[in-house]
């Protein structure tokens, strides 16, 4: 029996390496888009898988083929990267700033190749590389906005995955709307977990545990809060559990809009401060794909509240008057236009 | 003192060989010897064959095709199963090791660029396999010594901190100063955070397994404060990244320039410090004692060794160990050190210590396993679209079979071993 067993096992390896030979194949499009995860992984349920929409999108709507590989460490991005050359890929889409330095070198070495990554923008540009950049203070400012007028004991909160410029960009530009808030109204919202003055605030540690953001939420309301942002991924499905539990709570979603990715906790989501990667990955593709596509030119994408690359989700209904929803209209043209500052430039330039 | 307690060892050998110095004993010794060698090589092996063959049941199980051709008809499903598993093996094959006609095919056509292509699988291999075997000798070298070094990835992650910050803030040496420098820097950083829990253990008796994982948090912070944005050693472009290292202490390339094919001097070094430690452990005092004080702490006590220095010794050698593989990360692969280095080494080379059953040869055939199956599983990953976390499925499986080697005993009917067999993979 077991040694019938060990004759199956062996004879299907062997007839595989034979039969390896036969693989391959498919149905051929003329562009193909490959993308290169971070460490994460394609199902992180943030910005992974958000740029992943997008080359999927594109796989619907133009045609074109597309796939991914996954990083595990930071010494796979180069031979994922590689893996796209070799295959001759037309655009190859890398996630995340972490792969900023093996994506500029595989852009040297090919220049016929074309690249995006996702948040980050290289200074110089480089001719075949297209960043994907996003100003989401300009969101997170109208979160926080509204935050402070819905919250009804005065305290909001948030808090970060890891320290890194992606995520507490979302953090300076709450604490600023909650601050202009005040401002305008004479209120005296606070703010826990983060303060720009003091470049200091509340960090999980990690993009993974569900149980750091439920942890973390609990201090909060115990500390009052009651309208939290989670900045760290899935670690922030943790705190939108928590809040659910807790009933007089909520929850500001991040990168997509939580009512509809997250429909689990969909009555808890406050707002939700969207990045829309999957539009600046499908609009990279797209490109590409046009007749006369001379490349990329070093130009960069930058989301903002005009082109829609980053924007605030729905209002839970009932939590603010139509008069914060007016004058949150003013503050966006206020924001567009510049006359209110998010705090953001100010923040960066203070850190050097 | 240390002197005569190695003279009595060698006299004891001496009369241990007269004893069977007749040629017909010696060579019943060789054969056994060979036996042993031959057997503890026999359970690992069967172990891999076994994971891989679960693997393939995986890969299978999890193939949309596979479903879909079965609806067909079971003739269709079978012969599609065989399609899904020959791709996936086939590709991870090639992905690994290369593909044998296009190496051979390129060799002769002479171009540069088409025999780079051929090559780049192997030379994936041995880049990957590089940091695994100083991280499996440095948990080897633990266990040698009765220690469980959890703590190497914390040992890893100091270690880099320090290669990298002498790598990039000295200026104006020659490679041949400033490159041993950065290594010995990671060396130095690693040993650090290894001789504490050491210390710790041999002083206080605080378990090692318990210091290792708290020094792990301690490092994984102390690299997040060093090189987040606005830290001491950030780059300043608004990553949490250190600043290149000096082309001076790079460690060379096999391939000058190229960004793709990585494989660098630090094999080299790596199979040249499997070979010290094996002469360390086996061949000078100091090794004699690390595994007197593994074997039985109070009779190592008794016979005169200092057990809390061996301790010290032992978890300094270890932690030095992790210390190069974070130093050829960065001086032969990364060339900057980023704050969230999670390599995940330090927890596989408690596997590859374990299938190498500890000892420094069969920790470096172990990592060209490990090294073979990432290179492999990312090949698949692109060319069958197999999940890259199939690599976790396959080196879990084979260190469960090790764990166990009475499966693979029943599975493939094997006798019990010997009672000294049974010790010497006990011990691992």
């Amino acid at each position: 029996m077991h040694k019938r067993l060990s004759m199956v096992l062996v004879s299907v390896l062997l007839v595989s390496f034979v039969l390896s030979a036969c693989g391959g194949g498919g149905a051929a499009s003329n562009v193909k888009v490959g993308m290169v995860t971070d460490m994460g992984g394609i199902d992180d349920k943030s910005f992974n898988a958000t740029s992943w929409q997008g080359v999927e999108m594109a796989k619907k709507e133009l045609g074109v083929q597309g796939d991914y590989l996954e990083s595990q460490q930071q010494t796979d991005y180069a031979p994922n990267i590689t893996q796209f050359v070799n295959q001759g890929y037309d655009l190859i889409v890398t996630v995340g700033f972490m792969l900023a330095d093996d994506t500029a070198k595989f852009a040297a070495e090919n220049p016929d190749v074309n690249f995006a990554i996702v948040d980050f923008a290289y200074d110089p540009p480089i001719d075949n590389v297209r960043g994907l950049v996003f100003a989401t203070d300009e969101a997170a400012f109208l979160a926080g906005y509204a935050a402070a007028a819905g919250s009804k004991t005065g305290k909001v909160a948030t808090f970060g995955g890891i320290s890194i410029p992606t995520v507490t960009i979302f953090m300076v530009g709450f604490e600023k709307g909650v601050e202009y808030y005040n401002q305008q109204n004479g209120t005296n919202v606070e703010v826990l977990g983060w303060s720009t003055a003091d470049n200091n605030g509340v960090f999980a540690g990690n993009f993974e545990s569900t149980d750091d953001g439920r942890r973390i939420a609990e201090e909060f309301m115990s500390e009052g809060a009651d309208i939290i942002m989670p900045v760290a991924g899935p670690v922030g499905l943790g705190t939108a559990q928590a809040v659910k539990e807790a009933g007089d709570a909520w929850d500001i979603g991040v990168d997509t809009d939580w009512t509809i990715s997250v429909p689990d906790y969909k009555d808890v989501v406050f707002t939700s401060v969207m990045k829309n990667m999957d539009a600046a990955v499908f609009d990279s593709v797209k490109m590409v794909t046009e007749d006369g596509f001379g490349g990329f030119g070093g130009e960069s994408y930058v989301g903002t509240l005009v082109n829609d690359g980053v924007g605030v989700g729905p209002i839970a209904s009932g939590m603010v008057s139509s008069d914060v929803e007016s004058a949150m209209d003013d503050i966006r043209q206020g924001i567009i236009d510049g006359t209110i500052n998010t705090g953001w430039a100010d923040y960066l330039s203070s850190l050097n | 003192m240390n002197k005569k307690r190695s003279e009595d060892a060698s006299i004891r050998e001496d009369t241990s060989s007269v004893a069977t110095n007749s040629e017909t004993a010696l060579r019943d010794k060789v054969r056994k010897t060979r036996g042993v060698v031959w057997r503890s090589l026999l359970v690992p092996l069967l172990a891999t064959v076994t994971a891989f063959a679960i693997g393939g049941l995986v890969i299978i199980a999890t193939d949309e095709s596979v479903y879909e051709a079965f609806q067909d008809g079971i003739g269709r499903g079978i012969v599609q199963v065989f399609i899904v598993i020959g791709r996936a093996y086939g590709t991870f094959f090639t992905g690994a090791f290369g593909n044998p006609a296009q190496i051979v095919e390129a060799l002769f056509s002479g171009n540069a660029a088409q025999i780079r292509r051929a090559v780049y699988p192997i030379t994936e291999t041995l880049r990957i396999s590089t940091p695994y075997i100083f991280a499996g000798l440095a948990v080897a070298l633990g266990f040698q010594g009765g220690l469980f070094n959890i703590g190497a990835e914390g040992q890893y992650f100091v270690g880099g901190l320090v290669c990298v910050f002498a790598g990039y803030s000295i200026t104006g040496l020659p490679q041949i100063i400033h490159l041993p420098l950065a290594l010995l820097a990671g060396v130095a950083g690693g040993a650090l955070w290894g001789a504490i829990p050491g210390y710790l253990k041999g002083k206080t008796g605080a378990h090692e397994v318990i210091t290792t994982i708290m020094m792990n948090y301690i490092a994984y912070r102390l690299a997040e404060f060093m090189l987040d944005v606005g830290g001491p050693m950030a780059r300043g472009d608004g990553r949490p990244v250190s600043p290149e290292i000096q082309l001076s202490a790079y460690l060379p390339q096999f391939f000058p320039n190229r960004v793709d094919l990585r494989v660098n001097a630090g094999i080299f070094l790596a199979l040249g410090v499997a070979w010290v430690v094996w002469w360390l452990l086996y061949r000078t005092t100091v090794g004699y004692e690390i595994r007197t004080v593994g074997k039985n702490p109070d009779a190592a006590r008794y016979a005169g060794i200092s057990v809390p220095r061996v301790m010290v010794i032992t978890m300094a050698l270890s932690g030095a160990l992790a210390g190069l593989s974070a130093a050829t990360d960065i001086l032969g692969v990364l060339h900057f050190m980023p704050n969230s280095f999670f390599s995940g080494y330090g927890f596989d080379a408690i596997a590859l210590a374990l299938l190498g059953n500890s000892h420094p040869a069969g920790v470096v055939l172990a990592s060209l396993l490990f090294g073979a199956i990432g290179a492999g599983a990312r090949n698949m990953q692109g060319m069958a679209h197999v999940p890259i976390d199939i690599t976790s499925i396959l080196q879990g499986l084979i260190i469960v079979f090790i764990a166990a080697p009475a499966i693979i005993r029943a599975l493939y009917r094997m006798r019990e071993p010997e009672e000294d067999e049974e010790l010497a993979l006990a011990r691992g």
